[in-house]
């Protein structure tokens, strides 16, 4: 079985690790490096758990093999807050109550952390079809949408 | 959840992909891995060897060559379902992009390995199909091209052989042309349970062609002659668009449709008539 080294950098620190091919990404992140954010739900590549940002794009990680992602700068929920204070978005989803169980938390917040780089004004309709890739099985959609809904709101202020 | 243990590959060009793919037995091209890993994890498909061509450069790119506008292989469904370029002239297949999965699943998943792969359920094969988009297709020692028509053979199974890299597609630009894609979505998987790519060209307010492709009904993508037919020669006024679509349930064998938990065969007939009509009247919509 071959074995591969790779170097990842992670929320800015890089990282050297020897993985199988068939290692996923999510595995890596986890098992191999302690960033626990990522969860992994379905394991399918539908619930959304497992999302990261790679080299800026939204992906789900348990759908990605880990070497496929050699040299590539990957940001996990870890990479959100700063020091121990909660990011804005994070804050919203405080402050919407826009979690129950928590599991799906770190994939929704990087997919709509990802989706707020670029969208301006968001509708509700437009946050929804953001997170589609998204599962909460606690099904509290509404204050997610809420809490991206208000992010993009205090984002429009302050500029 | 593992797959089963592999060799990767990673290549640095197309000769080189293809080299290695000649060099070890079985071996899959590897892109996105969208189509593939997830079969490899359920065991439907489990390859010895994944030579990587994701990060070879250049392949990525959308750009207008005279008549045809030129995909890289490499291009996201992302990528495709922004290109302004692809909008304007190949909205079936922009529309088609953006109903793939979700927004990290078009993040990952590339235009050319979704082709080959031919998994029947898949957006953009109707696209493919109703815009009769060429493929580029390299082999060990020569390269060729594909029609829409000859792609697509049954589930997973196309024409790209076994030592072919798809390197890109080529789709026609005919400024009297309108095409959309229109789709009833699987609640669980988010694939199309009935996928209708339609293309019309128009002269004033006469379909003077009609091609219309299908994905998610059958094994196999496919077109439907009859409705093309009612199409063809028409004043798109009236209820021609009604009557075309109305052909659908006596062109298809029920039987011979996909029949599953969330549809029977006789109910994808009917959808198939519904959203042929929803697609062609989209693409009308367009003619403004």
């Amino acid at each position: 079985m071959s074995r591969h080294d790779i170097s990842l950098t992670v929320n800015g620190t890089e990282h050297e690790l020897t993985v199988e091919p068939r290692t996923l990404l999510v595995d890596a992140l986890r098992e191999d490096l302690g960033y626990t954010g990522a969860n992994v739900g379905c394991d399918t590549g539908r619930c959304g758990a497992c999302t990261v940002r790679v080299d800026g794009d939204a992906i789900k990680s348990c759908t990605t093999f880990a070497v496929q992602t050699d040299g590539a700068s990957v940001e996990t929920v870890e990479g959100l807050a700063d020091d121990g204070d909660l990011d804005s978005l994070q804050a919203q989803f405080q402050e919407n109550h826009g979690l129950q169980c928590g599991y799906c938390t770190p994939g929704m917040l990087m997919t709509a952390d990802t989706f707020l780089q670029d969208a301006e004004d968001p509708s509700r309709d437009e946050i929804r079809e953001a997170i589609e890739g998204n599962l909460c099985r606690c099904t509290g959609y509404h204050n997610i949408v809420d809490a991206i809904e208000d992010t993009a709101g205090l984002a429009g202020q302050s500029q | 959840m593992h797959t089963k243990e592999f060799d990767y590959y990673r290549a640095d060009s197309v000769d080189d992909a293809i080299e290695q793919l000649e060099a070890h037995d079985g071996a899959e091209l590897m892109a996105g891995a969208h189509g593939l890993l997830p079969r490899m994890k359920t065991g439907e498909e489990s390859p010895p060897a994944l030579v990587d061509i994701s990060h070879l450069d250049g392949l990525a790119t959308i750009d207008r060559d005279g008549d045809t506008l030129s995909i890289g292989a490499l291009a996201t469904h992302a990528d495709i379902a922004e290109s302004q370029q692809l909008k304007q002239h190949s909205s079936a297949l922009s529309d088609a992009a953006g109903e793939v999965g979700d927004l990290q699943v078009r993040n990952g998943g590339t235009i050319g390995g979704n082709i080959a792969h031919g998994d029947p359920r898949s957006d953009p094969l109707a696209a493919v199909l109703a815009l009769d988009v060429e493929l580029s297709v390299q082999g060990p020692d020569s390269q060729r091209t594909i029609d829409a028509d000859d792609v697509f053979h049954g589930a997973y199974e196309t024409a790209v052989r076994d030592h072919e890299f798809v390197t890109g597609l080529g789709v026609p630009v005919q400024d009297d042309a309108v095409s959309a894609y229109a789709k009833r979505r699987n609640p669980l998987s988010g694939y199309a349970m009935v996928g209708v790519a339609a293309r019309l060209r128009l002269d004033s307010d006469t379909v003077t062609d009609a091609r219309i492709g299908v994905t998610g009904v059958a094994d196999t993508p496919f077109r439907l002659p009859a409705v093309e037919d009612a199409l063809e020669g028409e004043s798109v006024d009236g209820d021609i668009v009604e009557e075309a679509a109305g052909r659908v349930e006596k062109a298809v064998d029920p039987s011979e449709l996909r029949g599953d938990s969330q549809s029977s065969g006789e109910y994808r007939a009917h959808l198939l008539s519904v959203y042929t009509e929803k697609a062609v009247t989209a693409a009308l919509n367009r003619a403004g």
